[in-house]
């Protein structure tokens, strides 16, 4: 097994580990670490199933570092509205926070029927 | 024409330029360089629409390097019309953002709207798919950055649910083009197409996979919606409309090309691929319409009807290559939808700022002192329902005729009751708001708003009726498109 | 009942693993390979390293685009909203004196890097990286001062760099495409767009630490 399927084997495990990461935390700060480490599974693939015959190939090695520029871009906006977020609300999560459209509906029905 | 005036190139400079230069300006300076921008840029879509009527096509070599090494970017009738539909609606809006926002512009607005067109312009125009995941989070993270524009908590948490679906929706594309790389040693779109076959080893059944159900997150097809509610219905009226009438339709414009080029032979090898999405689209209709139905808040009853109208979409995928109109049908959809949804953002906008009350009960009596606003809202209903000879009737027939000549009429069953349940929620804004004053409704009568903010809504829903009567051009585009 | 979900997605995760590994460890070897083509039009290209002839002439488009998405970032921190200047007067001596020394080599290092671009790893966004850790280092030193929200300067910065590519990309079109470098001068073009990049990503990324809600607005 070359050394390129050990980088591409890697990453296929860093891209399910962050997902699961993404979907599954709480806390923001590590969702969004969580998204890095998606990205870095992706690099890692990359790069390696590209050269998993020995032979170094440029052009992947340049996608993967428009997408570092991407994923930074990404990570800054990110932390920018988890940074906003908490000066906000104190919070450091965004579970429990729905749209409650439906329940001040009812809410008014109910109000509305005691009222009569 | 000269090289140096290709208007193919131009369509993606000129955003990019205009934008960098409201970044720089004062925020005053916005509203003149957007619509300078945008007015150039329909010219320029007009002059394509020429050279593609002609040729058929128009490809343009980035960098003036042949594919795999090189990029290729490339006009058909499909680009086309989305980018005509993005550059006419993203005009209209223009004007009514300049009303609207008159005496607060929130921050960034007018550069964030800029970048937003120019990634969508690129987005359209890009035969590559890695190139096309640079466009997809130009789109993504500037849509992010308008829904969280000047905004309190709500609007931050909208933004960073939206963010963190975005992210991984384009996430898992770009892994799914890591293994297509892989797998082939190129991301070109049109060679790919010949490359992959019914063959393809697991990775590029895993990589298709991976690629369209992140693209199906970013177009919040059901059960992905969740975060569209919270940022469509949030953000201020003009922003709501972008994201609704345009956003939205550059993830599903992609899907649609993976699936009809490179990824081709894999959706030929296994049809009952195509009821999956179909399935979804049908629930997303569903349970959209029925969640617009009992919204509490004007803009949370518009969103869901985003949800709902976008489930049109995907039900055209089992129609596909069955020799009927289904891809003009799913095209026409998208189109009207832009204008309609556009149309009724702005009205609801209108209402709401003029009436100062966010609630669908709000509506109460508006009829009175905002009959073109109502005009407008109730013109784009007639869309969503699907009456005739609106642009969205068209598209239902269309995508009826294709479903019973193919075989699958609860594709009909699900379509028609769509309608019916868009007519409910449409009614219940009109019913209220053409509701006599009584005497217990002694309110003050409200300010009356810019001529402007009512008249861009109704030119965009005349717009989205219009195009039921004149889509025969519209039609013949999307006809070149293979297959 | 939420349970019930996390140990189904959990479950899901772990078949896509597998999936994963098995789809890549048995893949067959690709049929095209672009390395022998890059090699091939590197004399070309206007620079002696191949990954930086991928990144700013063969898919030189791709890099124009994520410079924008580097100024989206920004402009999106801008519509969410700053935070406030951080609390002075909390100096230690050994920061200040250690960024004296650091920021000097950096600034050097930063220099190198842009111009070993050309034929070993290295170009404009290695260097505007080294550049603005090393403005995040003065300012965390208290050396250099925030940057309040309406300041130009800044912002005629990152907009220049991005500007000049845009220029670039526009005249070229008369070459017959965009970004279509002429071969003779290929090399001296990229070296000024690269130039123009470090100063524009530098100070972009600078601000995304150095970018501050005016004083009197907490």
């Amino acid at each position: 097994m070359s050394a390129g399927l050990i980088y591409a084997a890697t990453g296929c495990l860093l891209f399910v580990l962050g997902l699961g990461g993404v979907l599954l935390l709480k806390a923001l700060l590590r969702r969004i670490l969580a998204f890095n480490l998606m990205g870095s599974g992706a690099f890692l693939v990359l790069v390696g199933l590209a050269q998993r015959d020995g032979t170094p190939d440029p052009v992947p090695q340049a996608m993967v570092l428009t997408g570092i520029v991407v994923a930074v871009a990404a990570t800054a906006l990110a932390l920018t509205l988890a940074r906003r977020w908490h000066a906000l609300t104190g919070r450091d999560d965004i579970a429990r926070v729905r749209d409650t459209g439906l329940q001040i509906r009812r809410k008014a029905n109910d109000r509305r029927k005691a009222a009569r | 024409m000269s090289p140096l005036l290709d208007p193919l190139a131009w369509l993606i400079l000129l955003p990019l330029l205009w934008a960098t230069l409201a970044f720089v300006a004062a925020d005053r300076h916005g509203p003149a360089l957007a619509l300078a921008g945008i007015g150039a840029q329909l010219l320029c879509v007009i002059a394509l629409a020429g050279d593609v009527a002609s040729h058929g096509s128009n490809g343009h070599l980035a960098g003036g390097w042949a594919e795999p090494l090189g990029i290729r970017l490339v006009a058909d009738g499909l680009s086309l019309v989305m980018l005509l539909l993005t550059q006419g609606v993203a005009l209209a809006l223009a004007l009514y953002a300049r009303s609207y926002f008159s005496r607060a512009t929130p921050p960034a607005f007018w550069p964030l709207t800029g970048f937003l067109l120019a990634g969508m312009n690129a987005l359209f125009l890009s035969g590559d798919l890695f190139n096309l995941y640079v466009t997809l989070e130009l789109v993504g993270l500037a849509a992010v950055g308008l829904v969280a524009a000047g905004g309190g908590a709500a609007q931050i948490a909208a933004a960073l649910r939206y963010l963190l679906a975005t992210l991984v929706g384009s996430g898992a594309y770009l892994f799914g083009v890591a293994l297509i790389y892989g797998s082939y040693g190129t991301v070109s779109a049109s060679l790919l197409g010949t490359l992959i076959t019914a063959e393809a080893p697991l990775a590029v059944w895993l990589a298709g996979g991976l690629m369209l159900t992140g693209l199906l997150l970013k177009t919040a097809l059901l059960p992905f919606h969740f975060w569209l509610p919270p940022a469509h219905g949030g953000a201020p009226a003009p922003v709501s409309a972008l994201l609704s009438a345009l956003v939205v339709k550059a993830s599903f414009y992609l899907f649609l090309r993976l699936w009809l080029g490179p990824f081709a032979a894999l959706t030929e090898a296994l049809p009952g691929l195509a009821q999956v999405p179909a399935a979804l689209g049908a629930a997303a209709i569903l349970w959209g319409s029925w969640r617009a139905i009992r919204a509490d808040r004007l803009k949370m009853l518009v969103a869901y009807s985003t949800v709902a109208q976008l489930g049109y979409l995907f039900l055209i995928f089992p129609l596909l290559g069955t020799g009927a109109l289904a891809l003009q049908a799913g095209i026409l959809q998208a189109t009207a939808h832009g204008l309609a949804k556009a149309a009724m953002f702005v009205a609801a906008g209108t209402l709401i700022k003029v009436g100062g009350s966010d609630r669908v009960l709000g509506v109460a009596g508006a009829a009175a002192h905002l009959p073109v606003s109502l005009f407008a809202f109730a013109l784009a209903g007639v869309t969503l329902m699907g009456l005739p000879p609106s642009g969205g009737f068209l598209a239902k027939w269309l995508l009826i005729d294709a479903a019973l000549a193919a075989g699958q009429p609860w594709i009909v069953v699900v379509a028609l009751s769509g309608g019916l349940l868009a007519g409910i929620y449409v009614f219940r804004v009109l019913r209220l708001a053409f509701r006599r004053p009584t005497a217990h409704d002694d309110v003050p009568l409200p300010q009356r708003p810019a001529a402007l903010l009512e008249w861009t809504a109704f030119a965009l829903a005349a717009g989205s009726v219009l195009i039921g009567l004149g889509a025969a051009p519209l039609l013949a585009l999307i006809a070149g498109v293979q297959p | 009942m939420k349970t019930l979900w996390r140990s189904l997605t959990v479950i899901a995760l772990l078949g896509l693993a597998a999936a994963l590994l098995v789809a890549v460890l048995g893949l067959p070897p690709a049929p095209v390979k672009l390395a022998g083509e890059v090699a091939a039009k590197l004399g070309a290209s206007g620079v002696s390293h191949p990954v930086t002839a991928v990144l700013l002439n063969f898919r030189g488009y791709d890099t124009f685009l994520e410079v924008a998405v580097l100024i989206i970032a920004l402009l999106g921190m801008l519509a969410a909203g700053l935070p406030p200047p951080p609390p002075t007067g909390s100096r230690n001596a050994m920061l200040p004196t250690l960024a004296r020394l650091a920021v000097p080599l950096m600034v050097l290092a930063a220099v190198y890097l842009l111009w070993a671009g050309a034929f070993r790893p290295g170009g404009a966004f290695q260097a505007a990286a080294v550049l603005a850790a090393a403005a995040v280092l003065l300012h965390l030193a208290e050396i250099l001062a925030p940057w309040p929200r309406d300041r130009r300067g800044p912002r005629l910065a990152i907009a220049g760099g991005f500007l000049l590519f845009l220029a670039i990309a526009a005249a070229l079109l008369a070459n017959g495409g965009l970004l279509r470098y002429p071969p003779e001068h290929a090399g001296l073009l990229i070296v000024l767009i690269e130039s123009g990049l470090t100063v524009s990503l530098a100070v972009n990324l600078a601000a995304f630490f150095l970018l501050r809600a005016p004083e009197e607005q907490r």
